[in-house]
């Protein structure tokens, strides 16, 4: 298995670092999130048809580029440390990995290239984004197909083109496609702490939906151990970035005739600050190799999230704490970090979960051992 | 060298070379005059330079054929490792195949009892006579002493330059009138470091190392070389291949000695491996709140493996430097001890007091819990490792200082 990035992948990670700074500065990240959409359809258009990002993770016989987890994450983690406002992780990641695991041949030959190319943007209704388990409880799909029922949160909901929908059966769970506009499918914004990253609730009633797959407890797990690697590697960037620039303002600012970061108990706060990040930088960054290379379910996943999401969010309370009062000001950007801290904090489980699932993962391979 | 390659090498030189009724000496300068004692050492200097991952291709091959290697437990690999990188090839030749054989055991003599973390405010008199060099003063702390045949000493030269620039780094024989050994009882029963007291004891000119007052850049190498052994966790009390023969015989003679100031060290880590069969054991693994906190552990730990492999793939293509990463990687261990300890605690309930016949795993568990505070006190403490976080890697500004100047002129204890 890879231990690190490879020569390929540094190249890749600076070309898409490059995009992502001249694209999405703050001043623009300030301007989508004021926006009801929240996103730029030329950036969109650029990273998607241009530098084909949003298929590098889907595979080549469905129109994308074959990559996996890995590269995904380079893309992810410039995307955390910048803020990006757009659809990538709703369309790309959630809906594109979905459609991969969940769906069958047919659907996947027929709408995965058009998630790829980033010429149709989806997203997924999961009624539940706390834990795979309770998936299903609020939407139900009748014999017919038609589906009823509520997600109270769907990122992008109001700008996506179409929907994949999660939905209970008589036994087990379906995948649905729905276009967003169609009849008995009702999508009100929802308001978030975190204004970068669109959210509405969708409402079904009787909505006639497309059954194109079945979704099994071992690929909903599966599914979920990608989309959360993906959002650890947000969490990386966003924190590495949080570091950086905390660390520079406790150079510049001067308080008792001294730079306070010359003050040992900051020293000492950022120094734990960076232990934390490293460690949770290498642990993600071997959860996206590990799901590279096969896969067999382990703790790697579960145990990215968790310390991705622990590290982002008290790398963000310190980037605040550090600057004073400045830091707790609408006009200081650092509070944008700290609302995207605290929704991925939750999204897709709360770090106490994915601990408790680690510990579901050890205790079986142990029995099997 | 493909690792298959080195494996038959390997092989065909034990098929060879090996017999267990050799004497324990005797097998090793075989071992160290072919080059398989440290085969990631130079080629010039009983090595073959071998990268990280083909000497682990030789150390499983020992490991399995259970042949008896190189002399490994104690400070003996710091001395060995400074000499590597900053001794004369004279010093090279005479200490290095003896360090390697096991002839010769070594301590590190840097802290004294008013100099720890300031290991640069040292006050042990370094006086050059016309040929030697005359030594005064006290160590502390110092792990093995009282085994030792010779120390890696940092003592003063010169009083009148700023503290940094007045220290020499010597290589000094123990067994001299000049030096006296005591132990010291630690809070957990053990008795593994020393005072040791220097008078009038002698040091030859040319065990001189890096040349005079260059002491401080010596003592900084021993001190990373240090660090990174508590981030990848110590082999320290490894329980050695057992066999029939007089090499067998005479490894567990050497290992009963060698290994007696660390049979504690593996507890000062916080057993966290111990710590699923514990909770199953006990059925504490039921209880949520003590599965999020073993959950945190192997988060701990496993993060400070993954990053200690990522580091090490990074150094053989040539990439950034080993220091910061060794405090990181320091700084972890200490977390990870403690939240293991921590764990350990909530298992145990009640019966955590207990040291007795009738405390869990024949006492290891007590004695973890008296010897993690060790760990972040070793080796540099915990906040001196914060501050070189700080000001190295973040480039932090450094402190104000006080310890300018000449240093006799500084403030020190006890004056
Ligand atoms: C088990 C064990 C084995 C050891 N083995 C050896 C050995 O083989 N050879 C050897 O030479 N030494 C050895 N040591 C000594 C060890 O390196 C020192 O104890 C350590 O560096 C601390 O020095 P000190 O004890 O003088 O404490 P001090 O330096 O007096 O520190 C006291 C407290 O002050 C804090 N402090 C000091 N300076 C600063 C600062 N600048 N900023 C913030 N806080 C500060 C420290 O962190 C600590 O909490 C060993 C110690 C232990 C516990």
């Amino acid at each position: 298995m890879q231990t690190v990035l490879s020569d390929d992948q540094v190249q890749f990670k600076h070309v898409v670092h490059r995009f992502f700074d001249t694209h999405s500065t703050t001043t623009a990240v300030r301007a989508l999130a004021e926006t009801e959409t929240g996103f730029d359809p030329l950036v969109w258009s650029q990273l998607s048809e241009t530098l084909g990002l949003t298929g590098t993770h889907l595979p080549e016989q469905y129109g994308g580029h074959g990559f996996g987890p890995v590269e995904l994450g380079i893309i992810q983690e410039e995307m955390g440390r910048t803020l990006y406002c757009g659809p990538f992780f709703s369309s790309a990641v959630m809906a594109g990995y979905a459609l991969e695991r969940f769906a069958d041949e047919a659907a996947k030959t027929e709408r995965l290239p058009q998630i790829a190319d980033g010429s149709i943007r989806a997203t997924l209704v999961l009624d539940d984004l706390n834990h795979p388990s309770q998936v299903g409880r609020l939407i139900a799909a009748d014999q017919a197909g038609a589906l009823t029922g509520s997600a109270p949160i769907v990122l992008d909901g109001c700008s996506a083109e179409v929907f994949f929908i999660v939905a209970r059966e008589d036994s087990g769970l379906g995948l649905y496609a729905l276009a967003a506009k169609a009849p008995g499918a009702e999508v009100s914004a929802q308001d978030s702490i975190d204004m970068t990253r669109k959210v509405a609730r969708v409402t079904l009633q009787e909505a006639a939906g497309t059954r194109i797959g079945s979704v099994t407890p071992q690929s909903l797990n599966r599914f979920w151990d990608l989309t959360s690697v993906a959002l650890a590697h947000e969490m990386i960037g966003g924190a590495s970035r949080l570091l950086d620039e905390t660390v520079e303002y406790t150079k510049g600012r001067y308080q008792f005739g001294r730079p306070i970061g010359s003050f040992q108990a900051l020293k000492h706060r950022c120094a734990d600050l960076l232990m934390n990040l490293e460690f949770a930088k290498a642990a993600t960054q071997h959860a996206g190799f590990c799901l590279a290379a096969s896969d067999q379910e382990t703790i790697y996943p579960s145990m990215a999230k968790a310390m991705a999401a622990d590290c982002f969010m008290e790398m963000a309370r310190a980037a605040i704490q550090l600057r004073g009062g400045i830091g707790f000001t609408w006009e200081n950007d650092t509070h944008l970090w700290f609302k995207r801290a605290k929704c991925d904090e939750v999204l897709l489980g709360a770090p106490y979960r994915h601990r408790a699932r680690m510990m579901d993962i050890l205790q079986e391979t142990q029995d099997v051992a | 060298m493909s690792h298959d390659g080195i494996k038959a090498a390997l092989e065909a030189f034990l098929d060879a070379e090996f017999s267990p009724d050799l004497s324990l000496v005797e097998w090793r300068k075989r071992l160290v005059s072919a080059g398989w004692a440290a085969p990631s050492w130079p080629d010039a200097y009983f090595g073959r330079d071998f990268s990280q991952a083909e000497a682990l291709v030789v150390s499983q091959v020992f490991a399995e054929r259970r042949v008896v290697g190189a002399a490994q437990v104690g400070p003996r690999r710091l001395a060995a490792e400074t000499i590597l990188a900053h001794g004369t090839h004279e010093q090279k030749q005479r200490y290095l195949p003896k360090i390697l054989t096991g002839e010769h055991a070594w301590c590190q003599l840097f802290s004294e009892p008013g100099s720890g973390s300031d290991l640069a405010g040292a006050s042990t008199r370094a006086d050059r006579k016309a040929d030697h060099w005359l030594i005064n003063g006290q160590k502390v702390w110092n792990t093995s002493a009282h085994h030792a045949d010779f120390g890696i000493l940092v003592a003063r030269s010169n009083w009148d330059l700023p503290k940094h620039q007045g220290l020499s780094y010597f290589l000094i024989d123990m067994r001299q009138p000049g030096v006296e050994v005591r132990p010291l009882k630690q809070m957990n029963g053990h008795a593994s470091f020393n005072e040791v007291f220097l008078t009038d004891a002698r040091v030859a000119l040319d065990d001189l190392v890096g040349g005079e007052g260059q002491g401080w850049a010596v003592a900084t190498a021993t001190l990373s070389i240090e660090r990174q052994g508590f981030a990848r966790g110590r082999s320290q009390g490894a329980p050695a291949p057992a066999s029939a023969g007089r090499v067998y015989e005479e490894l567990a003679r050497e290992l009963e000695i060698d290994n007696e100031p660390y049979t504690w060290y593996p507890q000062r880590e916080g057993r966290p491996d111990l710590i699923l069969q514990r909770a199953q054991e006990t059925g504490a693994i039921e209880d949520d709140a003590v599965r999020q906190e073993m959950a945190k552990l192997v988060c701990l730990t496993e993060a400070a493996r993954i990053s200690a492999d990522q580091v090490s793939a990074h150094q053989k293509s040539g990439g950034q430097g080993m220091l910061p990463a060794g405090s990181i990687g320091k700084l972890g261990a200490s977390v990870i001890a403690r939240q293991a300890a921590h764990v350990h605690t909530m298992i145990s309930g009640a019966s955590a007091m207990l040291s007795g016949p009738e405390s869990a795993f024949e006492g290891v568990i007590a004695e973890t819990l008296i010897s993690v505070p060790a760990i972040s006190i070793a080796g540099g403490t915990d906040e001196i490792q914060r501050n070189i976080i700080a000001e190295r890697v973040l480039g932090m500004p450094k402190e104000q200082r006080m310890d300018t100047g000449p240093f006799r002129d500084i403030p020190r204890n006890g004056q």
